[in-house]
């Protein structure tokens, strides 16, 4: 399967729907949207991981990049999963310290802090 | 001899052929169905790593990837081209200082800590004709029947 990728606006959050593998692959297109998101002015991304079947650490890589990305504007980057295969990825990298990781899209967009 | 030997040209694209073909051979072997994730993002990450280190140093020859099945485990070996490559001490101490930097290098060392944190049983070496990481899990009892 390849990678599918969709954004809206919530507010003053976006919202960049994931789907599909995130691999060594396709992880250059979601770079690719990140980037683009923040050369267009949005600071305030939430990933929605939920449709993703597969990550890598090359996807990692690309996330930790849009992560930098946005504090360059004090932004911030927040993460929808509640798929255990993909958190253990997180987690064996230590990266659930780094990004908010969030239930649900409500949450994430109405978080603040 | 191994069950299964794959060669693939050094390009993203197939390494999900990869995967696809190794969690295959290791639900076969009797590789627990709840560990097969952990198989699939294992090789994924070494193939990876291959793929990586033939690029940059412009190596044309494909990557190596043997599945072997014995009595008591499935191993995977991931072999790469490139002298010494493999042989890095990074898989320890791994993580985000590369990897925030967004270059290669960083998310080569990320990829190492993913396996080392997935698998128990893993061993990289390097020699004269490449890196090799080899990787392997138990089987149950009994491999499937066909």
């Amino acid at each position: 399967m390849d990678l599918s990728l969709s954004t809206r606006t919530v507010g003053d959050r976006t919202v960049v729907e994931v789907g599909g593998e995130i691999d060594v692959y396709t992880a250059p297109k979601l770079r690719e949207q990140l980037v683009e998101l923040v050369n267009d002015g949005s600071y305030h991304l939430v990933v929605d991981m939920e449709r993703v079947d597969f990550l890598d650490s090359t996807g990692l890589g690309v996330l930790v990049g849009g992560l930098k990305r946005v504090r360059a504007h004090e932004g911030s980057l927040r993460l929808v999963c509640n798929q255990e295969r993909i958190l253990k990825i997180f987690r064996i990298t230590g990266l659930t310290k780094v990004f908010p990781i969030h239930t649900s899209v409500d949450e994430a967009v109405s978080a603040t802090d | 001899m191994a069950t299964v030997e794959l060669r693939f040209s050094a390009l993203p694209e197939h390494v999900r052929t990869a995967r696809l073909v190794a969690a295959a051979v290791a639900r076969r072997a009797g590789v627990d169905e709840a560990v097969l994730d952990e198989v699939r993002l294992a090789v994924g990450e070494a193939c990876s790593r291959a793929v990586g280190l033939h690029a940059s140093n412009d190596i044309a020859a494909p990557v190596r990837v043997l599945l072997i099945e014995d009595e008591k485990s499935f191993s995977i070996e991931v072999g790469d081209g490139v002298p010494g490559g493999a042989g890095t001490d990074a898989a320890a101490g791994a993580g985000l200082e590369g990897a925030e930097g967004g270059d290669a290098e960083g998310e080569d060392e990320m990829g190492l800590a993913v396996i080392s944190g997935l698998v128990d049983d893993v061993e990289v070496t390097s020699g004269e004709n490449g890196g090799v990481i080899r990787m392997s899990w138990p089987t149950a009892a009994a491999p499937a029947v066909p």
